[in-house]
């Protein structure tokens, strides 16, 4: 099912949750939406889901007007963010909910409801947990149970609300790579917010990077990572160096000191300068666009971060190889091998 | 100076000392000495005895003094039997009532946001905080003769002051917080996600209602009930003042032990307060009973 939002505006009070959102979800895919919190992006959820109404703007499934229709017509499947499993249930009952729920016309019969959530549970693989209670499961099997839940009305969207969030870092791993194959397995147009970064880029076939209401950048997780279009995106995905320069007829500066960086035909004006940390180059100094002292240095496996001041009174923090040991007291020169500008301040 | 020479002890029995004040502190975390904690015990066990467990020995004491046949025979007088038959009659429709507003409101109150919503939390308490008496004037100046709706209720040939109707609104007005009170923390607390988690599953309103937010609340619901009932069936304010004290008709139990009481027929005032006394105890068990349920099992979908 192919999921198309135009122009959605949704405010609380004068906070702008939604603030003129255009997506297109194609058929199948696995989408993510990422930003910090407050961005809107469980609300654009929501939307799709019909559990929340836009002020304006519109959303359509396959073509055909979704806001016409009640958050119950919608089949839509919603793994909420802390499960809202039903506590007086069994496992069992919560996930055979939706079938029972059914109009009479169509309803299936006892034993095909109990087949159905058999199969639901064996493909959670956790159908040994049939007569359990919410409150007996860890939070893993409880986040898989609620996903069961909401496969069993076959739903043509599948929407997943911080699907990870409430969980431990190890079990986390796991649930990702589980939901990856799983989604290849049912290929449900699916769409599932997160606010970490690894978790879109690792999971989603696309990701759209959300702030403040609007849609800053959708690409693939390569795109995003890669080549972010805007500040936002780059200070917000990968661990990046951020700097205040000034770009000059073509010259960057950093403070008064020129660098030796390309402007790419960027405004003059005050403009922000992004480096990744680990696309910072040790070298000698006077080696690079930068020269700075180090302050201090930890290791972290591969690489060694190290805190350096620069001449020019900035303090960054780089990454870097740990072929070449770092000591504090160092001066040493940095060269950016990517980098990125942004005009504004 | 002097003062430390006269203080110092030796190391190692001071470090004994504190040992085993360590050790008496694990395994208790208080740290009053054991003769405080008796006093303390003893003052409260005292203090209960005197002002609740003697007055409700008492009750009983004066039921039955001139014997069991005694008692049972103050019981089956027809106006002991109207009053009783009266209590639960209006206790059954102001707990009904009290139900389905109680219900509505906390529904309302828990799982939308509107303007005016801390307005109508305070609403729900005035009952709480007006004395029963005033609750039961307000009736009187609405529906008695000289009230508000007074003339129309007279060409209509309404009785409601004086009668079950008033009764029946007063002892729900004054009864009306409880149920409200019980379930609004409680679905505030769950929230309404697994409500909707429901529809986005398909169920119909009905259906959430029913399946998911009941069984929720089910406990809750039944506290609120008890309690509601036990306040419904002691009232003595309110209903005094819209009564009229018809005997036989208008006199709940609490009246009637009142005028008993008052034309010293002591045998049959106490044994009405009996059963008002026996109401409480079994309230009282139901209550724990029911608050065990309510603390298992909440935060299931942990915040």
């Amino acid at each position: 099912m192919a999921i198309e939002v135009k122009n959605l505006v949704k405010k609380f009070g004068s906070f702008a949750a939604l603030d003129g959102v255009d997506l297109k979800v194609n058929d199948g895919e696995l989408l993510a939406l990422l930003g910090p919190s407050g961005s809107g992006k469980t609300t654009l959820l929501r939307i799709i889901a019909g559990l929340d109404w836009p002020d304006t703007g519109d959303v359509s499934f396959n073509g055909e007007d979704a806001l016409a229709q009640g958050a119950r017509e919608r089949h839509v499947g919603f793994v909420f963010q802390h499960y809202a499993l039903f506590r007086h249930m069994s496992v069992f009952e919560n996930v055979a909910f939706g079938l029972r729920v059914q109009p009479r016309a169509i309803r299936k019969d006892e034993a095909t409801i109990r087949m159905r959530v058999k199969e639901l549970l064996d493909l959670v693989q956790l159908d040994w947990l049939a007569d359990r209670y919410p409150s007996q499961l860890s939070g893993g099997q409880r986040q898989r149970i609620a996903l069961a839940r909401a496969l069993a009305i076959e739903p043509r969207i599948l929407l997943l609300d911080e699907p990870f969030g409430a969980l431990d870092a190890k079990v986390r791993k796991e649930l990702r790579k589980w939901l990856r194959s799983l989604h290849h397995e049912i290929n449900v147009t699916s769409i599932f917010v997160t606010h970490d970064q690894e978790e879109a880029l690792e999971v989603a076939n696309r990701v759209v990077v959300m702030d403040k209401g609007r849609i800053e950048q959708i690409g693939s997780p390569d795109d995003v990572y890669e080549t972010p279009a805007t500040a936002f995106v780059h200070g917000f995905i990968g661990e990046s160096i951020e700097l205040p320069v000034q770009v000059d007829g073509g010259v960057v500066r950093l403070g008064d000191r020129p660098l030796d960086l390309a402007a790419d035909g960027l405004m003059s004006g005050a403009s922000k300068l992004f480096v990744r940390r680990h696309d910072m180059l040790v070298g000698p100094p006077g080696s690079g666009a930068f020269e700075g002292a180090v302050r201090q240095v930890r290791n972290f496996g591969p690489v060694q971060r190290a805190e350096v001041a620069l001449s020019g009174g900035e303090t960054i923090e780089i990454d870097a190889p740990r072929e070449r040991e770092l000591r504090a007291g160092d001066t040493i020169g940095l060269r950016p091998r990517r980098y990125r500008i942004f005009a504004g301040a | 100076m002097t003062m430390q020479i006269a203080d110092s002890v030796p190391l190692s029995s001071l470090d004994a000392r504190a040992r085993a004040h360590a050790a008496a502190a694990r395994n208790n975390l208080r740290t009053e000495p054991r003769g405080v904690q008796v006093v303390i015990i003893t003052l409260a066990i005292s203090f209960l005895s005197v002002f609740v467990v003697l007055p409700l020995v008492l009750v009983f004491a004066q039921a039955f003094s001139k014997g069991v046949l005694a008692y049972l025979a103050a019981l089956a007088e027809p106006e002991a039997l109207a009053a009783i038959k009266l209590t639960l009659v209006v206790a059954a429709i102001s707990v009904s009532l009290n139900l389905v507003f109680g219900l509505v409101a906390s529904w309302a109150i828990a799982k939308f946001e509107f303007t005016g919503k801390t307005f109508l939390i305070t609403l729900i308490d005035l009952p709480f905080s007006v004395s029963p008496v005033i609750s039961g004037l307000v009736f009187v100046l609405l529906f008695g003769a000289q009230g508000y709706f007074g003339n129309w209720l007279r060409d209509h040939d309404i009785q409601i002051l004086f009668a079950v109707p008033g009764i029946a609104l007063a002892t729900t007005f004054v009864t009306f917080p409880f149920v409200a009170r019980a379930l609004i923390p409680l679905m505030q607390e769950q929230g309404t996600q697994e409500e909707e988690a429901a529809i986005s599953l398909g169920a119909s309103g009905l259906q959430t209602f029913f399946r998911v937010t009941l069984p929720n609340i089910k406990w809750g619901v039944l506290y609120g009930v008890l309690l509601c009932n036990a306040r419904a069936m002691g009232e003595f304010g309110a209903v005094s003042v819209v009564s009229g004290h018809i005997r036989g008709e208008t006199n709940t139990m609490p009246l009637l032990v009142e005028i008993l009481y008052n034309e010293y027929q002591f045998v049959a005032a106490f044994a009405i307060a009996s059963l008002l006394a026996m109401l409480a105890l079994i309230t009282l068990i139901a209550k724990t009973v029911l608050e065990r349920h309510l603390d298992e099992g909440q935060d299931v979908n942990g915040h």
